[in-house]
């Protein structure tokens, strides 16, 4: 029995096109004709760019019939709206950058349009990447494809619902805190966040610049590896991307894990833990075991600390970053009649309330007085916690633990209450601070059906082994192949 | 750590946000309750421990002082919500 087209992975998609079974177009269309069968009821996407997505598939069709190919040929993916595309509307999910149309397009975008692909649209995420539910959007919420009166997780959540929807064969998301891992945990997909510097930021719309990164979302871990080879490596128009060589991610799937040392940290199974959480992660792991890989535990002792250290370090670099928005080279302007009152009015009127709570948290902490009782501070203990890792990664090549301590939660459970909303993170945010890689993987559902997401931690540009474990747990089970009824 | 509204104003007034009274309010609340929160980091010793503020070992980074394609000035100016004769125009800097 043949797969609709919409239910292909990429690298399934990809060996139909080379041996002509089907084309990019009908493939597109099969896409876009699942976008308008679907996304009405979990609003993914932000704009869909259909005209644009069949005149690329078509050039694609041509391209392949000429004899041509490359990586990603005629493949459709959806990028998420914070980064930029040229002539496409980029808004960052919020109404200040309502009518934005990039003048250029992001690297990790354009290296992706270089080997081939179809753009299938922008899909919603919380404003400006700030959230862990897409409920921050200034658009609307994005619903779980699993259980529709639920968070699809974020800030990367549009991106989540349309792979777990498969309204696109993958998409681009962006990690801060765990804006990628998350949602791929809440969705029952693969999430990749790599090593900070590993891909490209530029065209990037920055939030937190020393720990935003480019991550992936797809259906298996053969499809994260193949965007990652796409994408990653030097960009000299981001002088933090960094200029290591980019090792062969798909050879590196293969291989067994025999002798594979995983660090299981005891901080990671934190008191409040959902049981069918800690259940389906500690099988995971034994799964692992039993596939030939050594377990020990491990300590991160700061573990408690790396969420007040990422939002002191994160809303301060946001507070920074965002004060371009000031209604002058682009966006919504308030229109009023003096200069600084419309500054003042623009940013009042066009940013939504976390993004305002952030910056305001953010200035705070960076102001004359509480500076080093709150950002150097913030700082000094991100050092405790990158040694942590680092004393770790001493001791074992990966480390496993959940990405989140529950699955997805329902829309407003948590709206009104941002400290509630923030723990999500708990689990997510360390990777960040200490800039290394990290993977969330399918790795069961709890008791109302929901998926629950297996975390494993490399240390910075250990891409490669982490992509093999992951490939490895995958392969030996099966919860990558279930897809929700939507 | 406990936020007035008078702090609140004052923050906003140096991130340049306008904010409703309301918002005042609901950020004094909460803005205290995620300090409070944030409180444990006292308590750690950092006395011979530097700061993080960026975790790769690259710095200065240098390229060659070519010239490269920039932007032309109409697309530059594209998105503007205000702009004349290839500038961005904006309202009097010093007000009355």
């Amino acid at each position: 029995m043949t797969k609709p087209l919409h239910e292909l992975t990429i690298h399934e998609a990809l060996a139909g096109m080379r041996r002509g079974d089907f084309t990019s177009l009908m493939l597109t269309q099969a896409l876009l004709d699942r976008i308008a069968a679907v996304d009405g009821r979990i609003q993914a996407y932000l704009t869909v760019t259909a005209e644009q997505a069949r005149v690329q598939a078509v050039a694609a069709d041509r391209r392949r019939a000429a004899g041509e190919d490359a990586p990603l040929l005629g493949v459709p993916l959806a990028i998420k709206d914070v980064l930029s595309t040229a002539g496409v509307r980029t808004t960052c999910g919020s109404r200040i950058l309502d009518n934005y149309n990039p003048p250029y397009t992001a690297t990790a975008v354009a290296r992706l349009e270089a080997a081939g692909m179809v753009m299938l649209g922008k899909t919603n995420t919380d404003e400006f990447a700030m959230g862990s539910s897409t409920e921050n959007s200034g658009y609307f919420t994005t619903h779980n494809p699993w259980d529709t009166d639920r968070v699809p997780g974020g800030s990367s959540g549009g991106s989540g619902a349309v792979v777990a929807a498969q309204m696109a064969l993958a998409a681009l998301g962006t990690d801060t805190g765990g804006s990628v891992r998350l949602p791929a945990s809440f969705c029952g997909i693969v999430g990749l966040k790599p090593s900070y510097g590993r891909i490209s930021r530029y065209g990037l719309i920055a939030y937190g610049s020393s720990l935003d990164q480019v991550g992936i979302l797809a259906k298996d871990v053969r499809d994260a590896a193949l965007l990652l080879q796409v994408m990653a490596g030097h960009d000299p128009y981001d002088s933090t991307s960094l200029p290591a060589e980019t090792p062969d991610y798909l050879a590196a799937l293969d291989g067994d894990i025999a002798g594979l040392r995983i660090g299981l940290p005891q901080e990671y199974f934190v008191a409040g833990m959902q049981p069918a959480v800690e259940h389906a992660v500690r099988a995971a792991v034994a799964e692992l075991e039993r596939l030939g890989a050594t377990v020990t535990p491990i300590n991160l002792p700061n573990t408690d600390k790396a969420l007040p250290v990422y939002y002191l370090v994160a809303t301060a670099e946001a507070s920074a970053n965002l004060a371009r928005f000031d209604g002058i080279r682009y966006g919504y302007s308030a229109g009023a009649s003096a200069m600084m009152e419309n500054i003042r009015a623009t940013r009042g009127e066009g940013f939504g309330a976390e993004v305002k709570r952030r910056i305001m948290l953010g200035a705070y902490a960076l102001s004359a007085g509480y500076y080093d009782a709150y950002y150097l501070k913030a700082q000094q203990v991100r050092t405790l916690i990158k040694q942590d890792f680092e004393r770790a990664f001493a001791q074992v090549d990966v480390i496993a633990c959940p990405v989140a301590p529950t699955t997805a939660f329902r829309i407003g459970e948590k709206a009104d209450d941002p400290l509630a909303m923030y723990l999500s993170d708990v689990l997510t945010v360390t990777l960040n601070l200490a800039g290394m890689c990290g993977v969330s993987v399918p790795c069961g559902f709890d008791e109302a059906g929901l998926p629950i997401g297996l975390q494993l931690m490399g240390p910075h540009l250990g891409e490669a082994t982490l992509l093999r474990a992951a490939h490895a747990y995958e392969r030996a089970t099966t919860w990558h192949r279930y897809w929700a009824e939507v | 750590m406990s936020l007035t509204t008078q702090d609140v104003r004052h923050v906003a007034e140096l991130a340049k946000l306008k904010l409703t009274d309301d918002e005042v309010n609901r950020f004094a609340q909460q803005l205290s309750a995620i300090l409070d929160y944030a409180a444990s980091l006292q308590q750690v010793d950092t006395s011979h421990v530097p700061p993080t503020p960026y975790v790769l070992p690259l710095q200065n980074v240098m390229r060659d002082d070519d010239a490269a394609p920039s932007l032309p000035n109409d697309v530059a100016l594209g998105n503007a919500p205000d702009a004349d004769d290839g500038f961005f125009r904006v309202r009097a800097v010093f007000e009355d």
